[in-house]
C-alpha cells in the first residue's frame, strides 16, 4: 500500500458518518468476502448482471430482489453462478443459484428478508470462472424478526402448496419467464410463535431444483431471508412441450444463525405441462 | 457545565410537559377524546398520532386507549383527573400497536384492570421486542417490557363492562386492521369506538387481512350509531356513509390486485401500478399505500 492509500485509508476512518451514511462494506470486507470467495478476485461492475431493490423497503419481511443478466446464456459462455447476500442481516446468506445454457437466460428475482439499513449484493461467477459483483443499499428494519403472517395454522395446512405461473404467449425456443410460488411459512428462528411466545425453531426451504424435460434450469442452495411463502421468477427455453418440474427439501437447525446442527424435513416436487 | 444545564432544561421540560393534562373534548355525554392530528410516526411527535380518550360512569372511568409514549399516557391520566373524581377501573387496549398502548403504565395501579382482544396477549408478546427496539432511534421515548402490559380481561367474542350505569359492550373482531382488533359500544350514547377498525381521512393502514377487513366494514355498515369514533381521524355521526371512502380504497386495491395477479404482474408492478387513483384522497398516502398493496398482494396471490 504506498503513501496515498494510507492517506485515504486515514481520511476514510476518520469520517465514519460519511462512510456510513449509504451502507458501509465492513461486513463485506471482514467477513463475507473469505467466508463465501476466499482467494478470489472480484469485479466490482454492473457489466454482467444488474441487482434491482427498493431503496426503501415496504415492507422489510417482503423485499422484492431481481437480478437482470446482461449477457445470454450461450454454450461458450454463461452465469453459471450468482450468489445474493444481505450484509448486515443476522445470517447474511439468501442464496446461491446454479444456471445452465438451458436456462436461457440468468435473470433471477425473488422477496427477502432485510433485518436493517444494509448492502445487498450480488456476485456473478460466468463460465470462464470471472467473478462479478454488484450491489444496492437497502434501508429496511425488522424483516427476520418480524412476527410469523397472523395465521400460522393456515399457512401450515398449506405447507408445501405449489403454483407455476407462465406467460401466456410461449415461443418455443425463446427463453420464457416461469414464477415460481411455493406455500411455506419459512420460520427464521427469529420470530415468537404467537401461540406458546417461544420463538419458534427455523424451518425453512433449504434446496430447490428445477428442471424441463429433465433438463436442469436452476439449482437453488437457499436460507432463511428468503420471505415466507416463496416466490422465485427465472427462465427457460421452452424448446417443445414439455413438464417444468420443482423439486426441494427443506431443514430445520437449532439456531438461526448457523447451520451446525440441523435435522433434515421433507422433500417435495411438483410437475407443471407446458405446451408452447 | 453546558451538560448540567441542558440536563436541567431537559428535566424541567418533561416535568412541565408531564404536568399538562392532555386536551381533551367531550364528544358526547361522559365521552371524552383527545383528537390527533395525521403525522408519521416520528421523534419529534413521538408517535402521539392516535385518537385516545375515556368514558365516564357513575362508578369509574374507563380508558380507551392509552397514547403513543408514557407522556402522553400521564397527560391523558391528569386530563381524567381534572374531568372528573371518579378512579379508573378499566383501560382498554383496542389493539397491539404503540400509538394506542405506549401510554398503559401511567394506569398501572390497583383495582384498574386492563382489557383486550383475545388475541392481543399474544401480538403483544410476538411484536414487542420488535417494537420496544426501535422506540429510542424513530421516537425518541425511552419504554422497555414493564410498559407492554397484557390485558387482565380478554375478551374472545364479546364482553360488557359496567361503568356504573353506563354498559360498555366490547366486541372481539375476526382479523381486519390487525389480528386483535376490540371495538367499544357504549350504549348510554349509542356511540362506537371503533378505534383503527375505522381510517378517516387518513389512509387505512393494512396489518391483518384486506379480505377479512373488508368482510368486517361490510357487517359494520349494516349497524347505525349515533357516533363512530375512528383511530384516526374526526368522529362522525353519519354513519354508515362516513366509512364509504374507506370501503372504497380497500375495494379497489383488492380489486386491481386480483386483476393483476391474472395478468401475471409482479409484486414490483404491482406496488408501482395499484391504487395510485386515490392519492388525493388520503393523508399519508406516500407512507402507507406501498406497504399495503405489497401485504395485500402477498395475502391475495394465495387465495385460489
Amino acid at each position: 500500500m504506498n503513501q496515498a492509500y494510507k492517506v485515504i485509508g486515514l481520511l476514510i476512518t476518520l469520517l465514519p458518518g460519511l462512510a456510513a451514511a449509504e451502507g458501509d462494506d465492513d461486513t463485506w470486507n471482514n467477513t463475507l468476502k473469505s467466508q463465501f470467495f476466499a482467494g478470489k478476485n472480484i469485479e466490482e461492475s454492473d457489466a454482467i448482471i444488474a441487482l434491482e431493490a427498493p431503496y426503501r423497503a415496504e415492507d422489510p419481511a417482503i423485499v422484492p430482489l431481481s437480478v437482470t443478466a446482461k449477457i445470454p446464456q450461450t454454450q461458450n459462455k454463461y452465469i453459471k453462478k450468482i450468489w445474493l447476500l444481505v450484509d448486515k442481516n443476522p445470517f447474511p446468506f439468501v442464496g446461491e443459484f446454479e444456471f445452465f445454457p438451458e436456462s436461457g437466460k440468468a435473470d433471477l428475482a425473488m422477496r427477502v428478508r432485510v433485518n436493517t439499513y444494509s448492502n445487498i449484493r450480488a456476485i456473478a461467477e460466468t463460465s470462464d470462472g470471472q467473478l462479478t459483483m454488484t450491489k444496492k443499499f437497502v434501508k429496511a428494519s425488522g424483516g427476520c424478526s418480524a412476527p410469523i403472517g397472523a395465521d400460522l395454522d393456515e399457512a401450515m395446512k398449506r405447507l408445501g402448496k405449489v403454483k407455476f405461473r407462465l406467460d401466456d404467449s410461449l415461443k418455443s425456443g425463446q427463453p420464457a419467464m416461469a414464477q415460481l410460488m411455493i406455500s411455506h411459512p419459512n420460520l427464521t428462528g427469529m420470530q415468537m410463535d404467537q401461540m406458546t411466545r417461544f420463538v419458534r425453531k427455523s424451518h425453512f426451504i433449504n434446496q430447490l431444483k428445477v428442471t424441463f424435460n429433465g433438463k436442469p434450469v436452476m439449482n437453488a442452495k437457499i436460507d432463511i431471508a428468503i420471505s415466507a411463502d416463496p416466490n422465485f421468477r427465472f427462465y427457460f427455453m421452452p424448446d417443445k412441450a414439455g413438464e417444468l418440474k420443482a423439486e426441494f427439501t427443506d431443514i430445520s437447525c437449532e439456531s438461526p444463525v448457523s447451520r451446525d446442527v440441523c435435522s433434515k424435513g421433507k422433500s417435495y416436487s411438483q410437475s407443471y405441462a407446458v405446451a408452447p | 457545565m453546558k451538560y448540567a444545564l441542558l440536563a436541567l432544561a431537559l428535566l424541567f421540560s418533561q416535568t412541565s410537559l408531564a404536568l399538562a393534562p392532555l386536551p381533551v373534548t367531550q364528544i358526547a355525554p361522559g365521552v371524552y377524546m383527545h383528537q390527533s392530528t395525521h403525522h408519521w410516526p416520528d421523534r419529534d411527535n413521538h408517535g402521539e398520532i392516535a385518537n385516545i380518550g375515556f368514558i365516564v360512569g357513575d362508578k369509574c372511568v374507563a380508558v380507551v386507549d392509552t397514547g403513543g409514549s408514557p407522556q402522553q399516557g400521564i397527560a391523558l391520566r391528569i386530563a381524567i383527573k381534572q374531568t372528573t373524581s371518579k378512579p379508573v377501573c378499566y383501560v382498554i387496549n383496542t389493539h397491539v400497536h404503540p400509538d394506542h398502548i405506549y401510554g398503559n403504565i401511567a394506569f398501572k395501579a390497583p383495582g384498574v384492570k386492563f382489557v383486550g382482544h383475545h388475541k392481543l396477549a399474544r401480538a403483544m408478546a410476538s411484536r414487542a421486542p420488535h417494537y420496544l427496539g426501535r422506540a429510542e432511534e424513530t421516537l425518541d421515548i425511552r419504554v422497555n417490557q414493564d410498559h407492554i402490559i397484557p390485558p387482565d380481561l380478554e375478551v374472545k367474542d364479546s364482553m360488557t363492562l359496567n361503568l356504573g350505569n353506563r354498559e360498555l359492550l366490547l366486541t372481539a373482531h375476526p382479523t381486519a386492521h390487525t389480528d386483535n382488533d376490540l371495538s367499544v359500544y357504549d350504549k348510554t350514547t349509542d356511540t362506537l369506538w371503533a378505534a383503527d377498525l375505522v381510517f378517516l381521512e387518513h389512509i387505512p393502514v393494512i396489518d391483518g387481512s384486506i379480505k377479512s377487513w373488508l368482510a368486517e366494514l361490510d357487517r359494520l355498515e349494516k349497524n347505525h350509531y349515533k357516533l363512530v369514533i375512528p383511530g384516526h381521524g374526526t368522529p362522525v355521526t353519519d354513519w354508515p356513509a362516513s366509512m364509504q371512502p374507506q370501503k372504497a380504497y380497500l375495494s379497489d386495491l383488492a380489486k386491481e390486485i386480483r386483476a393483476a395477479i391474472k395478468q401475471g404482474k409482479t409484486l414490483e408492478q404491482a406496488v408501482d401500478s395499484v391504487g395510485l387513483s386515490a392519492k388525493d384522497h388520503w393523508q399519508l398516502f406516500d407512507q402507507f399505500h406501498r406497504k399495503n398493496v405489497t401485504i395485500a398482494f402477498a395475502e391475495l396471490e394465495w387465495e385460489d
